[in-house]
């Protein structure tokens, strides 16, 4: 294990602001803070009324990082840079989050702070096959 | 002011996945990499903290009836755990575990992530908008 105590505070105090976000949504306007449901509704066969409100979280969402890396320091985002498989992961993310009606926001942060059967029952599943996938990768294609 | 609550919101969750440092798909990794022997356990602080802040605020709305600003709060959540959830669960799992990207990070990282995150947007959006088009049809 590599545990870095600043990192880990880091990450809490990060983790308490995206709690925030989601009760921010919750408290106000009653909904849930799930990014693929937001998503998913701005790019449905039929668009449902809030979703002006749904591109202005999608906004805040995208903007927040810039100005935190024009006062802060920019982020490094550590990517792979092959294309089949960013298609790949970017179409498997977008349709297993619909079917599967949540992702790491709704299911993970907001529906297990409730203890929703189904997003207990989903997020173990998505960790479980996640982890499976990262170490299988190790394994073949290192 | 549901437009103006929903902006902030975003702002707050993009801030705190630039300081949780969850925007960097390699972290994110380091996290499920758990038999690599260097595993990285800050998502898990992460999930901590959002958690802690969100039990809070589901306790605090289980006792009223209306939201702040007097919206229709979400129900009880639904107890089916079927074939769709689980598989629509192990597909995301698959996506994410792949490139470490997953909806808001990916979004976070719009205008920061370069080439690779547009990519990766485009096909996610174009994966959500098939099971849009299949879903309709079904």
């Amino acid at each position: 294990m590599n545990f870095v105590l600043n990192d880990a505070l880091a990450g809490l105090a990060g983790g308490a602001l995206i709690g925030l976000a989601a009760a921010i949504l919750l408290l106000g306007n009653g909904r849930i803070a799930g990014i693929s449901g937001i998503l998913g509704a701005l790019v449905n066969t039929s668009l449902p009324a809030t979703w002006k409100e749904n591109a202005l979280f999608v906004a805040g969402l995208a903007a927040a990082p810039v100005a935190y890396a024009a006062v802060v320091a920019k982020p490094d985002i550590d990517i792979t840079t092959s294309i089949p498989l960013l298609i790949a992961a970017g179409v498997l993310v977008g349709i297993g989050s619909r079917l599967g009606s949540g992702c790491t926001s709704g299911h993970g942060v907001c529906g297990m702070s409730r203890l929703s059967p189904r997003s207990i029952a989903a997020t173990l599943t998505f960790m479980a096959v996640a982890i499976a996938i990262v170490t299988a990768m190790r394994l073949f294609m290192a | 002011m549901r437009k103006i609550v929903a902006l902030v919101s975003g702002l707050v969750f993009g801030a705190g996945l630039v300081v949780s440092d969850m925007v960097n798909p390699a972290r994110v990794r380091g996290f499920l990499d758990l038999f690599g022997g260097a595993w990285d356990p800050t998502l898990a602080f992460v999930m901590g903290g959002a958690m802690a802040v969100m039990i809070a605020a589901w306790l605090f709305v289980s006792r009223r009836s209306k939201s702040l600003l007097g919206y229709t709060l979400p129900g009880q959540p639904a107890g089916t755990i079927d074939a769709r959830l689980i598989g629509g669960a192990a597909v995301f799992g698959v996506g994410w575990g792949l490139v470490g990207l997953c909806p808001g990070p990916a979004i976070a990282n719009l205008f920061l992530g370069g080439w690779p995150v547009l990519v990766f947007i485009a096909s996610m959006l174009a994966g959500m908008m098939a099971f849009s088009l299949l879903n309709r049809t079904a």
